[in-house]
């Protein structure tokens, strides 16, 4: 809702915001420049006396000294008939050039607040910078909950998983610019509302015209004393009063208020302070334009500028999820449906398994009714099941498409029961994984709601987790289902094999090493490094597997590690892919699993297969900081990957250490028993700031994740606390 | 009844001499291409020691910059009974204003002025921008204004 709400009002504001804040931006610097160019005396250093005097013998025709927000100093003057107006020195009197507001500020100036149009033009202006405190607001609302809680609010942000990095940059410079921008936002919105008479203005107090004047000759004006008292820092403007008018006076304003000052005695006849409410006024107004703050002005220009980049990929972030709205057809109705599946989805993308879900259900025979979570209905007639698809958002939020999901599941009526399934979209790099779908499973099971099968858990969109439950899923309705989710897919390249190792067949894991070129000959091979992934679409077949990738494209190689599964569709093929033949596939970036970097020493961790990308870390570790690699297979003289690489390696020192372990042999072990072993030099590492990252089956990545808690116990750390701070790095299937 | 008609004829003859006569004046003010938006303006009579006497025209839409016009809202004490019924909106560079007022013939020859006080937002304000005598023979002479107004003329 309030994402929606955010979407709407930045895209309703887009144009007029990419003007207002490129002219803020470039008014900043008027400040900045002016102060730059001003010659600004120390407080106690002049006195308004003082200058009067001098600018008097300067400028015999003066009529007015005003001192600007930057601190230099104007004198209007008459002279020939004509009035003028100089920057003078305050500690000469004399002139330092002519005063003339620059004509490009005046006219960024007159674009800024008013489009160049006027009292309608102010209006408008006025209504982008109330939608731009809306948008401030709203976005820092939706930061928070990006983040998960108010207090992650600063923490390292992380890439989306699908790797687009506009939502990354958007939420990167929001945060840095969101104070400035609500700033220069909140005191223009209250500035217009002022001048539209939307908010009461409180005028400055004047004092009073004086009645009665001395009337006598009038006193050198370097002699009066309410003058001399006056600080020239203090000033802000001083009217000399007529020279025919003996009755005339002197008016002076400062800061903090105003009066008048006989011309004979030098005494101040009245004077009033302006009055807080309207010293409050000029302070909102001196805050947006950064006159008297300079600085501030600048800081806060830095921040408009965030505003095209923040307009841009906010409309990209809006286009994207648009793009990927659901198409519903053929869905029954509500009151006709035997099915009812409920979907919660934040960014659109586990509509596409539904709609698979859908398809395979209605060729099953059932009348399925798909709608949001947040459409939940308070009695379903013919309705036999209901099926939650659902993601999770931030830390264990809901999803913006089931944000009111368990409030409304709290007022159903108790008669209301339906078997139910829930499958879990997540992503096991963040720590709540899955976490608001064994919310909703709790919910269910608090109201007794009978469950066909437990909830699973599909990780960064494995479409062979999903098809998984679909078999599952058949097997308790009676009815098989065939799911074929289909994604929408990048375009694939040709990937010709030129190389190949074999290892694991004494062991019943045939596994093997294959290099790819770029085909047919001659063309490139797309960008990617070590640690992306390659989704490769086995023939005849449109649901892609992904494999790490232990080159970079600079290589000239296209390396990934494949263990030949049993009935593996696509690892099959690839196994047994001969020399010259060619397999489509396409890179999908993984920003996330990325050595940070820096000098810091890199613990790496990996079983089997999950060698690839950490050989290809290392490979590329030309820098020669410190690697540790931790590896376990299952027969040392059987498959042991890339066993002659490493070794050249550590005799480069672009690794520092290899422990390996092997479940079968002399002393059989487990990787985390090698860690478990070295637990002094891991806490060691981890004290120096090192980074982990592993990358292996499941069931390894839990027991050393296990085995790391027990390591990392005597130094208050665990494995939770690193993934939060950037510093434990999985990737796992 | 015949003591009310001559009651009534008695002050009916105090009252008639008067009566005031008026002449309708047309006042044309012109201002300097300036950058800036647009001026606001009091036009004024001061008598020949340049007290206020009465305003003619203030052009601008927000009394609450009327402030602005030093000169004139010393005079008039910014009361609206001073300018109501002659107000319009400001002038912006380049343009020209014309308006008609009545002046009671007593004020003309009699060393009254016609002055302008001028102000733009963001920019200096101007006591006395332009100043000139409300005589029989001064009507259609221009005169030459100091800050944002280039000429003012009037005819009678």
């Amino acid at each position: 809702m309030l994402r929606r709400f955010h979407s709407l009002a930045g895209l309703t504001a887009a144009l007029f915001l990419l003007i207002t804040a490129t002219t803020g931006a470039l008014l900043a610097l008027d400040p900045a420049l002016q102060r730059a160019n001003a010659l600004v005396p120390a407080r106690g250093a002049v006195s308004v006396a003082d200058v009067a005097e001098k600018v008097l013998l300067a400028y015999p025709g003066t009529e007015q000294i005003e001192r600007l927000p930057s601190g230099a100093v104007v004198v209007y003057f008459t002279q020939d008939g004509q009035t003028a107006a100089d920057l003078i020195n305050p500690l000469t009197g004399t002139r330092l050039a002519t005063y003339q507001q620059s004509a490009v500020f005046a006219w960024l100036k007159d674009l800024h607040r008013a489009f160049l149009w006027d009292d309608k033009g102010r209006a408008g202006a006025g209504i982008v910078a109330l939608l731009l405190s809306v948008l401030c607001v709203s976005g820092v609302f939706l930061l928070a909950s990006r983040a998960g809680g108010w207090r992650q609010l600063f923490a390292p942000m992380r890439s989306a998983s699908n790797g687009a990095i506009s939502p990354r940059l958007h939420a990167e410079l929001a945060r840095a610019a969101a104070l400035g921008l609500l700033l220069s936002a909140l005191t223009g919105s209250v500035m217009s509302a002022l001048r539209f008479e939307l908010l009461p203005e409180a005028a400055e107090l004047e004092a009073d015209f004086p009645q009665k004047v001395a009337g006598t000759a009038a006193a050198p004006v370097g002699t009066l004393p309410a003058l001399q008292q006056t600080d020239l820092v203090d000033l802000h403007q001083l009217i000399f009063p007529s020279r025919t008018d003996p009755q005339d006076l002197y008016a002076l304003s400062t800061h903090q208020g105003s009066g008048y000052v006989d011309q004979a005695t030098g005494q101040w006849l009245s004077y009033a302070d302006y009055g807080n409410a309207a010293q409050l006024q000029t302070f909102i107004m001196e805050l947006h334009t950064g006159e008297t703050y300079w600085w501030l002005g600048l800081l806060f220009g830095l921040a408009a500028l965030t505003v095209p980049a923040l307009v841009i990929t906010g409309f990209q972030i809006w286009w994207q999820r648009r793009r990927a709205m659901p198409h519903l057809q053929g869905n029954s109705a509500v009151g006709q449906a035997d099915t009812i599946m409920l979907v919660g989805s934040e960014s659109n993308s586990t509509w596409g398994f539904a709609n698979a879900l859908c398809e395979a259900l209605k060729h099953a025979g059932c009348l399925v009714h798909l709608a949001p979570m947040d459409q939940l209905a308070n009695h379903y007639v013919k309705a036999e099941r209901l099926l939650i698809l659902t993601s999770t958002y931030g830390d264990g939020d809901a999803p913006a498409s089931a944000s009111q999901f368990l409030q409304k599941l709290q007022k159903l009526p108790p008669t209301l029961s339906l078997p139910f399934a829930v499958l879990a979209f997540g992503d096991r790099q963040f720590c709540s994984f899955c976490a608001f779908a064994d919310h909703v499973t709790e919910a269910l099971q608090q109201r007794q709601w009978p469950q066909l099968l437990a909830t699973d858990y599909v990780d960064r969109q494995s479409a062979a987790t999903f098809e998984h439950w679909g078999v599952a899923l058949g097997n308790v309705l009676g009815r098989p289902l065939m799911l074929h989710y289909t994604p929408v897919l990048p375009a694939c390249h040709g990937l010709m094999l030129v190389e190949r190792q074999n290892y694991g067949e004494a062991v019943q894991a045939p596994t093997c090493v294959l290099r790819f070129q770029s085909a047919p000959p001659g063309s490139t091979l797309p960008v990617f490094s070590a640690g992306d992934l390659v989704g490769i679409l086995p023939p005849g077949n449109a649901a892609p597997r992904f494999y790490s990738l232990a080159s970079a494209s600079t290589d000239g190689v296209l390396e990934i590690c494949v263990r030949q599964q049993d009935n593996g569709l696509c690892s099959g093929f690839l196994y047994n892919l001969k020399f010259g033949e060619t397999a489509a596939g396409f890179i999908q970036k993984n920003a996330r699993f990325k050595p940070a970097a820096g000098k810091s020493p890199i613990l790496l961790i990996g079983a089997g297969t999950g060698i690839a990308p950490l050989v290809g870390f290392i490979r590329a570790n030309t820098a020669r900081r410190p690697i540790y690699l931790y590896w376990g297979g299952r027969l040392a003289t059987s498959d042991f990957l890339y066993q002659n690489e490493l070794n050249s390696y550590l005799a480069d020192q672009r690794l520092s250490q290899l422990h390996v372990a092997f479940s079968r042999g002399a002393e059989p072990a487990y990787v985390q028993d090698k860690l478990l072993q070295d637990a002094d030099q891991i806490r060691t590492l981890i004290n120096g700031n090192a980074q982990i990252m592993l990358c292996g089956g499941r069931r390894m990545a839990t027991d050393v994740a296990t085995s790391l808690n027990t390591i990392l116990a005597p130094i208050a750390l665990d494995v939770a606390t690193l993934k939060k701070s950037g510093r434990y790095l999985e990737d796992t299937y | 009844m015949k003591k009310l008609f001559i009651t009534a004829e008695f002050m009916l003859g105090l009252c008639l001499p008067n009566v005031i006569q008026a002449a309708e004046v047309t006042i044309t003010t012109t201002l300097h291409s300036y950058q800036g938006d647009g001026a606001y303006l009091a036009i004024y009579l001061t008598d020949a020691n340049g007290k206020y006497n009465k305003t003619l025209w203030v052009a601008g839409g927000k009394a609450k910059y009327y402030k602005h016009l030093q000169d004139w809202a010393r005079g008039s004490g910014l009361k609206s009974t001073e300018y109501d019924g002659s107000t319009g909106a400001s002038v912006t560079s380049g343009e020209q204003l014309t308006f008609k007022v009545n002046i009671e013939d007593a004020l003309i020859d009699a060393g009254y002025l016609i002055r302008v006080d001028s102000a733009v937002e963001d920019q200096r304000d101007q006591r006395v921008d332009a100043e000139l005598p409300l005589t029989r023979r001064g009507a259609g002479t221009s005169v030459a204004g100091r800050g944002y107004v280039k000429t003012i003329s009037y005819t009678l």
